[in-house]
């Protein structure tokens, strides 16, 4: 690395001129996509911050554990919410709907006795019809979304109670239960460590590398520019190192937990569908510019009423997750969700105008807020001083956007 | 000949990256019109934001003197203290308040922070009359034209006592009637002692108002003219813009012989459309038109004659209310009822109005000419970005758009190369027709020569193309036959021998009982 600072100067380059390249390549590469490297590096900053504060009780097994239990919900919601915020809407009224659902759910199991993956369907599609007649509101009658889910906000609220009769219902079946608590099950001989999250762990690590591989090859392909070798396989370096670490963590500790699972399939899914499906072009172009998007022959209205769909099915898959973890439905279930999966996605890179921001970014940003929330906790900061903080980092992360954007631009 | 009020030396602009004005040397003497030319990039608009205080002093090299005092404006109201008022390309009126309200914006008749408004009303009605705009003061931004507001512009900044008014391209939006008014506007003001730097691409209204022009090429000033001069001719100026003689503005096209036989591409039948709100105008009046494979074919008409309610009501019903008629394409019936539609039959509209209806202009240029046709790099749902990419970069070094990577968000190019944007786009969707409206507004002259050969082009491969514009060179250059409209009807249909500018102006301002 000390080398790559002398080959700075115009002088004859010396036997290896990538080491240069490697590092400028990799500053241009981080200039470009500034905003996103810049909430990864923050993170990254948060959690030494905390490791070191916290004397390492951050990053313990078991808490890591805890910290993907305790904010899986909100990850979950701040996926649909990206992609309502990319299309250039806003919905209030998924803390609600989760609380409805989590309370249809209780209704189902507690009081009716209804088996738990017919209570999960049931749910599912609850959330669903909502989505839809939101959707339904916004895209095909023109009410604006702010207004539509402020009064769903309101509705889902009144009908959690109605249904609930203002009072707690649980405990759920085991098999709802482990959705929000539960980890993948123990298997094989007796080693110190979870062998299946393990076995996960590897595997997954495979799928990155045929995958990367596979991308590059056919970038080659079609001839055109690929990263050089050997920033080629810092990368991949560092992609195995990520997993690899997480894994052998959770597998010191109770294994994987399965809402990790859900999660990172709906983020590999949701990324791979707003990066390479057609369906996720045109929600970027609504966001981005709907007159032109229309023009084109994008279907505006049937794309933002499936964004609003949904965004009701994941808020459905939250409730339940956050039933399950308390293992009751309550009245009070779900409050604020909506803000904290909004401030995730803005953190995370998208922009108010809409047309912005990634699904990855939506996680970022809630795994920063996530952190904070747990290191603080760590710390015994009060919930009083932790709402301050977060608003903080809201700001300073938007503010770092703007500025940014200043810079670069004209 | 009076002496200088403004001189700017030796001026030098940089941003990151890129040396927007090395040397600029401006001199305007006073109560003249200046006129500011030179291509898309040239550095026009740079130097007026230097000399307006957008760029503040310190951000750029050199010095300016006003009035024989060298001044060092902080920000707009600095420069608007001296006299200095420019009016920007996109006007800045708040649309929803009143005429009058948007004159005094900022420098309000107000005492402790209460608005008079008999004072304000009266101020406002005396200057719209200088102006000559015949509008209550009352009435809201938002009701009037685009020709009107350019006056209420116009009027605010009489109300800050300007001396010297710079106007960036003040008719690019205009139609003629307006833009005449307008210039006209600028020749009174002068006798009134005021001076005006004008921006211009048009070199008719150029040596109409202009006393000077000074050209600016790649940021440097290349020459000051006096368009009085009999030697200063547009070839001359446009000599100077581009930096070589240009005998050719237009590439030499084989007329097409329409050979009667084959149905046209397109035929358009009594086509009829209801303005969106008030439901009883007529915007598009019982048109037919046709136009064959291989055929460029004008439609030419002033503003407000119909022609892209024409054509956008056509393609999806995109515009007002659909009252009859009926599209044909190689002789049958289609159904053009949505945008979808319409792209399916082979029919594209590139929008006059890119910035808003053309592109989106926050996404990579590679993802704005492969939206409309996805499903060409998709399979199944999903995109193949490689092969997206592999055609971005197709149409880049096609179309030379200039930038260094299909990467690079479209909002960040010039005028000319975000049209070659919508251009590569609509080509990529491979249409049959496409109906091109105002295709080179606002950009520079070596930009439009790429953009009528991509026209000729496609017009050699087959293509039906209808060239809706409002220059007259340009369509009696590029076309084979031109349609003339006319307040909403079809006015004439003159082929390219009989075409002069003089016949089709004719046309164009038939009255409609006269017409048929």
């Amino acid at each position: 690395m000390s080398t790559d600072v002398t080959a700075k100067s115009p002088a004859p380059a010396p036997p290896g001129p990538a080491g240069a390249g490697l590092l400028g390549l990799m500053l241009a590469g981080l200039r470009r996509n500034m905003r996103q490297y810049g909430m990864l590096i923050a993170l990254g900053l948060i959690v030494v911050l905390f490791a070191i504060w916290t004397d390492g009780d951050l990053l313990l097994p078991r808490n890591v554990s805890n910290l993907v239990l305790q904010n899986s919900y909100i990850l979950i919601l701040a996926i649909g919410m990206m992609l309502v915020i990319i299309a250039g809407h806003i919905d209030l009224s998924v803390g609600s709907l989760t609380a409805f659902v989590g309370s249809f759910a209780a209704v189902l199991t507690v009081q009716h006795g209804v088996a738990w993956p017919i209570a999960l369907v049931l749910c599912l599609l609850v959330g669903a019809v909502a989505g839809s007649l939101q959707g339904f509101l916004i895209a095909y009658l023109g009410i604006p979304s702010f207004i539509v889910t402020l009064a769903g906000m309101l509705l889902f609220r009144g009908l959690t109670e109605i249904l609930l009769k203002g009072q707690t219902l649980g405990p759920f079946p085991n098999g709802l239960q482990k959705m929000g608590n539960g980890f993948l099950p123990e298997v094989g001989p007796n080693t110190n460590y979870h062998n299946l999250t393990l076995l996960l762990g590897l595997v997954l690590i495979a799928a990155v590398v045929w995958q990367e591989v596979r991308d590059r090859r056919r970038q080659q392909e079609f001839a055109l520019e690929v990263l050089p070798g050997r920033l080629f396989l810092l990368k991949l370096v560092a992609l195995v190192a990520a997993i690899l670490v997480l894994t052998m963590l959770l597998a010191s500790y109770k294994g994987a937990p399965i809402v990790l699972i859900i999660l990172g399939v709906l983020v590999v899914g949701y990324g791979y569908v707003m990066r390479n499906a057609i369906f996720g072009r045109h929600i970027y172009a609504i966001g981005g510019n709907l007159p032109a998007a229309k023009l084109s022959g994008v279907k505006d209205k049937k794309v933002t009423f499936y964004v609003f769909l949904n965004m009701g099915v994941l808020a459905a898959l939250a409730g339940l997750v956050v039933a399950a973890r308390l293992n009751a439905a309550s009245p009070k279930a779900g409050v604020n969700f909506e803000l904290e999966a909004i401030a995730s996605s803005f953190i995370g890179g998208a922009s108010m105008s809409g047309g912005v921001g990634t699904v990855l970014g939506a996680i970022i940003g809630g795994l920063v807020l996530g952190v904070l929330n747990n290191g603080m906790n760590l710390l015994s900061v009060g919930t009083d001083w932790q709402q301050v903080i977060k608003g903080l980092a809201l700001l300073a992360a938007v503010g770092f956007d703007v500025w940014n954007k200043r810079k670069s631009g004209s | 000949m009076a002496g200088p009020v403004l001189e700017m030396r030796s001026i030098v602009k940089t941003f990151p990256g890129v040396k927007a004005l090395s040397d600029v040397t401006l001199t305007v003497r006073q109560g003249e019109v200046h006129a500011l030319c030179g291509e898309n990039g040239a550095g026009k608009s740079t130097l007026m934001k230097v000399l307006s205080g957008v760029h503040p002093h310190g951000s750029y090299e050199g010095e300016i003197l006003f009035e024989g005092e060298v001044c060092r404006f902080r920000d707009i109201r600095a420069s608007e203290q001296h006299g200095i008022v420019i009016i920007h390309q996109e006007l800045a009126l708040v649309p929803f308040l009143s005429i009058a309200e948007n004159i005094f914006l900022g420098n309000e008749h107000a005492r402790r922070g209460l608005i008079n408004w008999n004072e304000t009303l009266r101020h406002a009605t005396e200057l719209l009359r200088r102006v000559g705009l015949d509008e209550h003061p009352e009435t809201r931004v938002a009701d009037i034209g685009v020709g009107k507001q350019q006056l209420v512009e116009i009027a605010k900044a009489l109300s800050k006592q300007v001396k010297l008014l710079i106007l960036d391209e003040p008719t690019a939006a205009l139609n003629d009637e307006d833009s005449g008014k307008l210039l006209d506007l600028i020749l009174e003001l002068k006798k009134q002692g005021i001076t005006s730097i004008i921006i211009s691409h048009k070199l008719g209204e150029i040596r109409r108002v202009a006393d000077s022009v000074t050209i600016l090429r790649d940021g440097r000033s290349i020459e000051t003219l006096d368009v009085k001069a009999p030697e200063t001719t547009e070839e001359r100026i446009i000599a100077g813009m581009v930096g070589r003689d240009l005998d050719h503005r237009f590439p030499e096209r084989t007329p097409h012989e329409a050979s009667l036989d084959a149905a046209p591409a397109l035929e358009i039948r009594n086509w009829t459309v209801h303005h969106p709100i008030d439901q009883q105008r007529k915007v598009v009046d019982d048109v037919s038109l046709q136009v064959r494979r291989g055929e460029i074919v004008g439609i030419a008409g002033l503003m407000g004659a119909g022609r892209t309610e024409l054509a956008m009501s056509v393609f999806g019903r995109t515009y007002g209310r659909y009252a009859g008629g009926t599209v044909l394409k190689d002789g049958t019936e289609i159904r053009t009822k949505t945008v979808a539609e319409a792209v399916g039959h082979g029919i594209a509209y590139v929008t006059e109005d890119r910035k808003h209806y053309g592109l989106n202009l926050i996404d990579t240029i590679g993802r704005n000419i492969s939206l409309t046709a996805l499903g060409k790099v998709a399979r199944r749902g999903v995109v193949d970005e490689h092969e997206e990419r592999q055609v971005a970069e197709g149409f880049r070094t096609s179309m030379n758009i200039k930038a260094p990577t299909v990467f690079e968000p479209v909002g960040k190019l010039s005028g000319g190369n975000q049209q070659k944007v919508v251009l590569s786009k609509w080509i990529f969707a491979g249409p049959d027709v496409l109906i091109l409206d105002e295709p080179t507004r606002g950009i520079d002259v070596g930009a439009k020569y790429e953009i009528y050969t991509v026209i000729d082009q496609l017009a050699a491969q087959g293509k039906a193309v209808v060239f809706i514009s409002s220059e007259l060179p340009e369509l009696l250059g590029m076309c084979d036959r031109i349609y003339t409209m006319a307040a909403g009807r079809l006015t004439g249909e003159v082929p390219r021998a009989e075409a002069t500018q003089e016949v089709l102006m004719r046309h164009m301002t038939k009255d409609k009982e006269v017409s048929r």
